[in-house]
């Protein structure tokens, strides 16, 4: 079971003066959620940046199943089977809602320049199996009756869905996502807590940026808190929260001093 | 007047070959290529020089897109990883270095004079005065067939990745698609259809000179893309017809209102922008273009 599927050691990020990411180290087990959380600017989303290969990180190594990261192009790590989503959804705004999905599918032999020409039944037989795997996860994030839609016309919440129903087309091994429930009305929260669970139960492994505690209490395996670029508590989720030094990072104030 | 309309028919037609190489770029890829025409002027050279020494005409043609495409891919690589409006410069700038080389290399181009006395396809098939409809034939198939690819290409896998960088190149990266490719992949593909019009322009001119290859004829195809509606190709291709259309029938107009030919071809550009302008205030999405495309997410 303890098979680690993540490793980051020491890994720091400057921003000019900065320091966004200073010594920051953590490690998933394969087929848990990990919950991330800490007071705003305490480098959650750099953390993101930094494993997806989206931004380099200044030192340290990142290590996914057995592989150093750091230092492959944003594409090849996303091939890896390591795929994120953004803290403001990023719909393809042109695109229908299906083709959003359908682009998120791996190695398309359709996606070689001549092969839709040269290999055209081939392409054209993926193609259907491409969409029917995207109709299946649009149904199963309720979001099948806006396939023909353009993306840009879609809420915020039904964006963030979308984002997620993209990402998962990918297969990923680990998915990295960034406030699934930000503008998410609380019965969309509901089904969404249902919803990664079921992918837990998958074998996916999944972290999770939050600020809405009590989602991440109800979805995470452990829990990290990062404070000023640092981990600064992890463990059983209840443990964590529990510990004073972790309210003072989000209260500016002691444990002493609750009312 | 047969042979007026033949000539409409071979000029719109090259010119929406020319057309759709920008429209693969602008319209699908949202690369900004304003050097379009230096593709068109290496594709005409390259076919007439080598064709001139023997070179059979069907390999003259490939050799011509085939360096076309190879100048756009370089121009990619070396631009591509910057901001998006650099590649707008280089290209400009690009197309002005091919003019210039090519007025000055004259040993090669025999710079302003020009080549002519070079071979055409099938021209002992008909006699001189008919070949004009061949050529048209011919290019009418080249469009269609152009058409044909581009439009499959589109609807593809392939096209898909391309419409996903044009709206946001991060979202394609971290699906896996490696953005940076698909890009100078398009600019390489618009840049060889750019250069098969420049092919058919010499067949059709029968004389070229590097003045055939001025900036404006970019922004021709700028308009005819933007005409027709970004991203349709068959709106780039009307669009073609409709600016060469227009300024070949105002040409009648000329007996009849007491302009010189200069200020009467100024004229016509002014129509041409007035018409732009009310296109971009009434129908900002081109007459073939989808208008949920520019209103959606704002």
């Amino acid at each position: 079971m303890a098979n680690e599927i993540l490793k980051i050691e020491g890994v720091r990020k400057g921003f000019g003066g900065l320091l966004a990411l200073d010594g920051c180290s953590l490690s998933v087990q394969e087929g848990t959620i990990v919950g991330l959380i800490g007071p705003n600017g305490a480098g959650k989303s750099t953390l993101f940046d930094l494993i997806s290969g989206f931004v380099r990180p200044d030192a340290g190594s990142i290590v996914f199943s057995g592989k150093e990261i750091v230092g492959l192009p944003a594409y090849r790590i996303a091939r890896l089977g390591l795929i994120r989503t953004f803290q403001i959804p990023r719909a393809l705004m042109r695109m229908t809602v299906l083709e959003n999905l359908m682009l998120g599918s791996q190695n398309q032999m359709g996606e070689m320049i001549f092969a839709p020409i040269i290999r055209k039944s081939k392409v054209q037989a993926d193609e259907r199996d491409i969409e029917n795997k995207a109709e299946e996860i649009l149904k199963f994030f309720a979001l099948l009756r806006m396939k023909d839609e353009y993306a840009g016309s879609m809420s915020g919440g039904q964006k963030k869905m979308l984002e997620m129903a993209r990402a998962l087309m990918a297969d990923p091994r680990l998915l990295l996502l960034d406030e699934p429930f930000a503008g998410l009305n609380p019965t969309l929260s509901e089904r969404l807590i249902e919803r990664i669970k079921k992918l837990r139960e998958k074998g996916l492994t999944i972290i999770i940026i939050e600020h809405a505690i009590p989602y991440v209490l109800a979805l995470s395996d452990e829990l990290y808190v990062l404070n000023k670029g640092a981990v600064l508590a992890n463990g059983r989720p209840d443990q964590v929260i529990s510990d004073p030094r972790v309210f003072e990072a989000y209260l500016g104030v002691g444990f002493d001093a609750q009312p | 007047m047969l042979d007026y309309l033949i000539s409409i028919m071979l000029t719109a037609g090259i010119y929406a070959i020319f057309a759709l190489g920008l429209n693969l770029q602008w319209g699908y890829s949202g690369l900004l290529n304003f050097g379009h025409v230096a593709f068109m002027a290496i594709g005409a050279y390259t076919t007439v020089i080598l064709s001139m020494n023997g070179v059979p005409l069907i390999f003259a043609v490939l050799a011509g897109m085939v360096l076309a495409g190879a100048s756009g891919a370089f121009l990619g690589v070396a631009t591509l990883r910057l901001r998006e409006d650099y590649l707008a410069i280089v290209t400009i700038g690009f197309s002005e270095i091919i003019r210039f080389l090519l007025l000055n290399w004259s040993s090669l181009t025999r710079g302003s004079f020009g080549l002519y006395g070079y071979p055409r396809p099938l021209e002992g098939m008909v006699a001189h005065e008919d070949y004009n409809l061949l050529l048209a034939g011919i290019v009418i198939i080249v469009l269609l067939l152009v058409y044909a690819i581009l439009e499959i290409l589109a609807k593809s896998p392939w096209g898909r990745v391309l419409k996903s960088v044009r709206d946001d190149e991060a979202v394609s990266v971290s699906l896996g698609k490696n953005a940076f490719s698909y890009k100078v992949q398009s600019l390489a593909l618009g840049s060889a259809i750019a250069a098969l019009s420049g092919s058919l322009l010499a067949f059709y001119l029968q004389y070229i000179n590097p003045n055939n290859f001025q900036p404006i004829e970019t922004f021709y195809a700028w308009i005819m893309v933007i005409l027709g509606g970004s991203g349709s190709n068959r709106g780039t291709i009307v669009g073609a017809i409709l600016l060469w259309g227009f300024f070949s029938t105002t040409r009648f107009l000329e007996g009849y209102i007491s302009f010189s030919p200069s200020s009467s071809s100024a004229a016509r550009m002014v129509v041409i922008g007035m018409i732009l302008v009310g296109l971009m205030m009434f129908r900002p999405q081109g007459l073939f273009g989808r208008k949920e495309e520019l209103t959606v997410g704002k």
